[in-house]
């Protein structure tokens, strides 16, 4: 309440003494509150200072494009036909590499060029679906785990049991239930892949969850999916990059472990592990060790690039590296 | 501590519970010719029926799981069905586990021992050839899948060294490659983690201070850098002792050791029930009391960590 007192003082001053205009200056204004600092810019600035993630980056790129181009490409063998040997009228059988057939013939007399790069194909195709599907079930798991409350405990619970029946034991009793096809293979993998993700996103958003801004959303009214959508995913973009990176190196291990303990891909259906388990059948002789060490060598470089460079990635992601 | 131990207790018998339950109805789906063995073509109908009736397989599930928890609540695993007729469970067991053992602490001792070092010798050359050189070793077996190495192991150190290839208890020769195969894993594991807390540590001011006032480089590692990072690292040592237990399943079939490991492979493959179901209770306990010991040893060598208020997943 002011006093008639106060009134009459405020009024005897004259309007020119309470408020001046600024003068506007455009420089000025200019001058403050600008960066050119771009989050991803710099992301892929620091990325391409990392010689050997360029290196891996170019090299992955080309063996992912040749993998799915090489069916088109002229003089390119069936993977699935056996070849015959014209002279005897046989199988042509663990046939040495030579110009006719680039890896050699597999035990059956195979081409095992053509069934290398399916291999991979395959393997790729299966690595690929569970680590999107990682991202999408495993993202969305986290995010209501981590943000709605009342889910809270019941998330935590579900996850304790789930984590705490070994992998192993979960995908082969998938795989028996299912019977081993390429769909089983996938459910089964899909089926264990998510936890990791979750967890992941889950300790992301609860450490986020609290900060000024969401607090400031929540007491706007903004619906939680909305909040969940538009203020936390964003900071995980970059993160769930690089799981994703990692974690198809270890899809393609699970494929080649399911495979070795006999529940893989029907033999039909060529990947990197019937590939590896054909090569192991005859690596006793060394004459056949071939047929063991081609899909052993891209095996590697294909789960050691996706290492290196959802490494090298999520050191170029952190903000923290970005000057 | 007391009262958090015996809280936390209790919610791993719930879990525990869950994840036994979980499995139990998951082996229910099992596709049922699986329970007849090679046999199957030649039984009749009657037979096949008789088979399962003495598996307890055609009551309804529910009374299959009660049938079950009250055997386990007796401390009896049950009879294995398939695998090996009407042995018990436990001798099965018992004739496993010293080889997972024997083979799984031999492991664990040359991945602490060879991993630490290459961790500190990586952290003392950060950025250097030798950190460069070891990381290469860490992504190499982190990222292939272990069937890809071990084989090659398996093929060249015989054919080089002249080492036999498969297992024989009273051949000592013969333990070296299971034993370098199933430690390697440990070691890159070992390694990264000890330079990762080695690294963070050595950032701090606190170093910086150490150094300013004279102490040694060497003195800072050992008395300092060393000794905190070791803490996060104690966290994981006790699941890995309980870990040995289960076995390693690539290293145990190509060696052709009788262990824990190809035993699980087994008991699925030919659905005795009985038999995984006891596995399965090995493993998730063995899980659950690792990640138990790790906090209570963590808290245990740092006085700054408290166990009372902790939530979250686990």
């Amino acid at each position: 309440m002011m006093t008639a007192k106060e009134k009459e003082v405020i009024q005897a001053i004259e309007e020119q003494e309470l408020f001046t205009f600024a003068q506007y200056d455009p420089e000025a204004a200019e001058r403050t509150g600008y960066s050119d600092y771009s989050y991803w810019r710099s992301t892929i600035r620091v990325f391409l200072r990392n010689k050997t993630a360029v290196f891996l980056l170019i090299l992955m790129t080309s063996l992912v494009a040749f993998t799915f181009i090489q069916p088109y490409l002229p003089g390119q063998k069936d993977p699935i036909k056996i070849h015959i040997d014209p002279n005897t009228g046989l199988q042509l059988r663990n046939h040495p590499p030579d110009k006719e057939f680039w890896f050699g013939t597999n035990s059956i007399g195979q081409d095992l060029w053509a069934r290398l790069w399916s291999g991979t194909r395959t393997s790729l195709l299966i690595a690929i679906i569970v680590g999107i599907w990682e991202i999408v079930f495993g993202t969305f798991v986290g995010a209501i785990w981590g943000y709605v409350r009342p889910l809270e405990a019941f998330l935590t619970e579900a996850y304790n049991v789930i984590s705490n029946i070994p992998t192993t034991i979960i995908l082969m009793l998938i795989a028996y239930i299912l019977r081993p096809s390429f769909q089983t293979m996938i459910i089964a993998m899909c089926a264990t892949g998510w936890l990791g993700m979750a967890r992941f996103v889950r300790n992301q958003i609860v450490i986020i969850r609290d900060r000024e801004y969401n607090l400031a959303s929540r007491c706007l009214g903004t619906p939680t999916g909305r909040i969940i959508v538009k203020n936390l995913l964003p900071y995980l973009v970059s993160v769930m990059v690089m799981r994703v990176a990692l974690s198809i190196p270890g899809t393609i291990g699970w494929e080649v472990f399911l495979t070795y303990i006999g529940l893989g891909l029907p033999l039909n259906i060529p990947s990197l592990g019937n590939l590896l388990n054909e090569g192991r059948r005859v690596m006793m002789a060394p004459a056949l060790r071939y047929q063991l060490f081609f899909p052993a060598v891209v095996l590697s470089v294909i789960t050691v690039s996706f290492y290196v460079l959802g490494n090298a990635f999520a050191d170029a992601s952190d903000p923290r590296n970005h000057f | 501590m007391l009262k958090y131990s015996l809280r936390r207790l209790l919610h791993s018998l719930v879990t525990l519970f869950m994840v036994l339950t979980l499995v139990f109805l998951l082996m229910r789906l099992l596709p049922v010719e699986g329970y007849y063995g090679e046999r199957a073509d030649k039984l009749t109908p009657a037979q096949k029926e008789a088979i399962l009736r003495k598996m307890g397989l055609l009551d309804p599930w529910y009374v299959q799981l009660r049938n079950f928890y009250l055997q386990l609540l007796r401390g009896d695993l049950g009879v294995s069905v398939i695998y090996r007729a009407n042995v018990p469970v436990k001798e099965i067991l018992a004739a496993k586990i010293p080889y997972s053992v024997a083979f799984g602490l031999g492991a664990l001792v040359l991945s602490l021992v060879a991993g630490l070092a290459m961790g500190i010798h990586m952290a003392q050359n950060k950025g250097l050839f030798w950190d460069k050189f070891w990381t290469w070793y860490v992504v190499f077996i982190n990222a292939v899948p272990g069937a890809v190495y071990l084989l090659f192991i398996q093929l060249y150190g015989t054919s080089i060294t002249g080492l036999p290839m498969l297992f024989d208890r009273y051949n000592v020769r013969s333990w070296i490659l299971p034993l370098v195969s199933m430690s390697l894993s440990g070691i890159a594991a070992n390694a990264m983690w000890l330079r990762r807390f080695m690294v963070d540590e050595l950032n701090k001011d606190y170093i910086r201070l150490a150094r300013a006032k004279g102490m040694s480089s060497r003195a800072i590692m050992v008395k300092h850098v060393l000794r905190n990072a070791f803490v996060p690292l104690a966290n994981y040592l006790p699941a890995s002792i309980l870990f040995t237990i289960s076995g390693s399943i690539y290293v145990e079939s190509l060696y052709s050791i009788p262990g824990m490991g190809g035993l699980l492979v087994t008991a699925i493959s030919r659905q005795d029930n009985p038999l995984v179901q006891a596995l399965v209770l090995i493993y998730s306990s063995l899980g659950i009391l690792g990640l138990f010991l790790g906090d209570v040893l963590m808290a245990i060598l740092d006085p700054r960590i408290r166990l009372e208020k902790q939530g979250g997943a686990r």
